[in-house]
């Protein structure tokens, strides 16, 4: 991570429905080429978070400190967008900035889906759609990547491929990325740090850290720990953390490899 | 060329033709037809009201459909409510209230029909220059907005993100339609105004490959449906307005057969 200002920083926000409290005193900052990864039940206040980090969402207490001139790029889980409506993806990518065929092709090289532009985006993959919309956000040249799970509705394979691309694409640009997720292993693994989310932050740290936190371990149970040990022993060839994350579920990690 | 009351009609059709298919293919694309229907049906309050206030009729119809537009707004924003039911009480309450003002307002003779299924045959040159200048400003005012009314309309979320402010190109939206809806009701009457917004743009979709490419060729369906309506109504002596809704769905029917033959 760097010693760089941080690129947003939220400071205790809370936020009141009704008599309903969805966030409770959240404060988190994500910096430059940093992975924050917010994870927590559904429920549990994340899309609530992105909402207000993105300031579509009225705050009842706290604040939001953006880096002057900061530009959040923001990918959404899904688009309300209507089949009825026809939208090739150059022209879902140049809906609120104008931009060059060039560059619009350029963004989707990144992500390598540059042979989809004049594609109809009703016609796309769960796969290729995430590709898309992760382009129209590198189109805005963003500071701050925010993503509302990555992955939702992409294949296993598919999965880990995107979360190379977020990490590559944090690698190449530098930005800082905010990710939300459900999901508890494979995303933990690419993540420098991770805010466990029930309304208030349960716990947060790096994702070894978080793993073994008891909190954590409540609200996603053991086999949770248990499958983040195995990703890391998996791509990192990191050995010593599975017996101390797993405690009595130490048995064969190979028979559970995506559990949670 | 304007005594002849068949290119007054031609001319007062063409006009909400061209907005009805921009326009409709936003309530294609919202899926606001409920809100076009309600609308209608208030516009036929506005009739009563311009009645007992002495005023323009078409002003009279134009004050209640903005009015219950943005009363329709209000209520979407409303978390808790049951929409459909409260646009069912809205649209017939405002219907009825319509139709008994009229009824009992004294020596007036108004012929329902011709609010309820249209009367284009019986518009007047200073019709036709209302509903001519009204079409010019709805059609400017929405091309002025287009690009933002359409990021809005493919995800409100995402381009209130980008800076998009999605609350005022909503309520633009509704106050044309509402504009709109109220010129319509002379040509195709109120129960109908829904069909010349929707079938159009229905039609117009699969011959489409953008928003923008959509909006015209439901605009350009729709005038072919005004005349081929109108020509149906002289040949056949039906009444204007279903002639006119008849040949959109026919138009309609034909948008579905292989593209390739609809070009042959």
């Amino acid at each position: 991570m760097t010693n760089a200002a941080p690129l947003i920083s939220a400071e205790e926000l809370s936020v009141t429905i009704g008599k309903r409290t969805l966030l409770d005193a959240i404060s988190l900052t994500v910096s430059p080429g940093e992975i924050v990864t917010v994870i927590g039940p559904n429920g549990g206040g994340k899309t609530t978070l992105v909402r207000a980090l993105l300031g579509l969402q009225a705050l009842s207490a706290g604040r939001i400190k953006r880096r002057k001139g900061l530009t959040i790029g923001y990918v959404p889980q899904s688009l309300t967008l209507n089949p009825m409506m026809p939208v090739s993806v150059s022209r879902l990518l140049t809906a609120t900035i104008s931009a060059g065929r060039e560059v619009v092709s350029a963004a989707l090289k990144e992500t390598g889906v540059a042979h989809l532009i004049d594609e109809s985006v009703h016609t796309l993959s769960g796969g290729e759609f995430r590709r898309v919309l992760l382009a129209r956000a590198l189109l805005r040249r963003p500071d701050l990547l925010v993503l509302d799970e990555p992955v939702a509705g992409v294949d296993h394979a598919g999965e880990l491929a995107l979360y190379a691309l977020i990490q590559r694409i944090r690698d190449e640009r530098g930005c800082g990325v905010l990710m939300v997720s459900h999901d508890l292993h494979v995303v933990m693994a690419a993540t420098d740090n991770v805010i466990c989310l029930n309304g208030h932050v349960c716990c947060t740290g790096q994702p070894h850290e978080v793993s073994q936190h008891s909190e954590y371990v409540r609200l996603f149970g053991p086999k949770a720990a248990d499958a983040l040990a195995f990703y890391e022993h998996h791509h990192d060839h990191e050995h010593g953390i599975s017996g101390d994350v797993a405690h009595e579920h130490d048995h064969s990690h190979k028979d559970h490899p995506h559990a949670g | 060329m304007l005594d002849d009351f068949f290119v007054r009609a031609m001319l007062a059709a063409i006009g909400v033709a061209a907005m009805a298919g921009p326009l409709g293919s936003f309530v294609v694309w919202r899926r606001m037809a409920y809100f076009g229907d309600t609308t209608a049906h208030a516009a036929l309050l506005g009739i009563g009201l311009g009645v007992v206030l002495g005023i323009d009729l078409t002003l009279g119809v134009a004050l209640v459909t903005v009015s219950v537009a943005l009363l329709l707004l209000a209520m979407e924003r409303r978390i808790g409510l049951a929409l459909d039911t409260l646009l069912g009480i809205l649209a017939h309450t405002s219907l009825a209230l319509g139709v008994t003002i009229i009824a009992l307002t004294p020596g007036l003779r108004v012929d329902l029909t011709a609010y309820l299924f249209g009367d284009v045959l019986a518009v007047s040159v200073t019709d036709i220059a209302v509903i001519a200048s009204l079409a010019a400003v709805v059609l400017a005012s929405l091309a002025a907005i287009w690009k933002p009314l359409v990021a809005a309309t493919m995800d409100e979320e995402l381009a209130a993100a980008e800076g998009v402010n999605t609350d005022l190109h909503r309520i633009a939206l509704v106050l044309l339609l509402a504009v709109m809806i109220a010129v319509a009701m002379k040509v195709v009457g109120v129960l109908l105004v829904t069909a010349l917004l929707i079938i159009p743009a229905a039609a117009a979709r699969r011959l489409s490959s953008s928003p923008e490419q959509m909006a015209v060729i439901a605009g350009l369906l729709a005038m072919l449906a005004a005349i081929g309506g109108l020509f149906l109504s002289l040949y056949l002596d039906t009444p204007s307005g279903p002639s006119i809704v008849l040949a959109a769905a026919f138009i309609f029917v034909v948008s579905l057969l292989p593209l390739r033959s609809v070009r042959g």
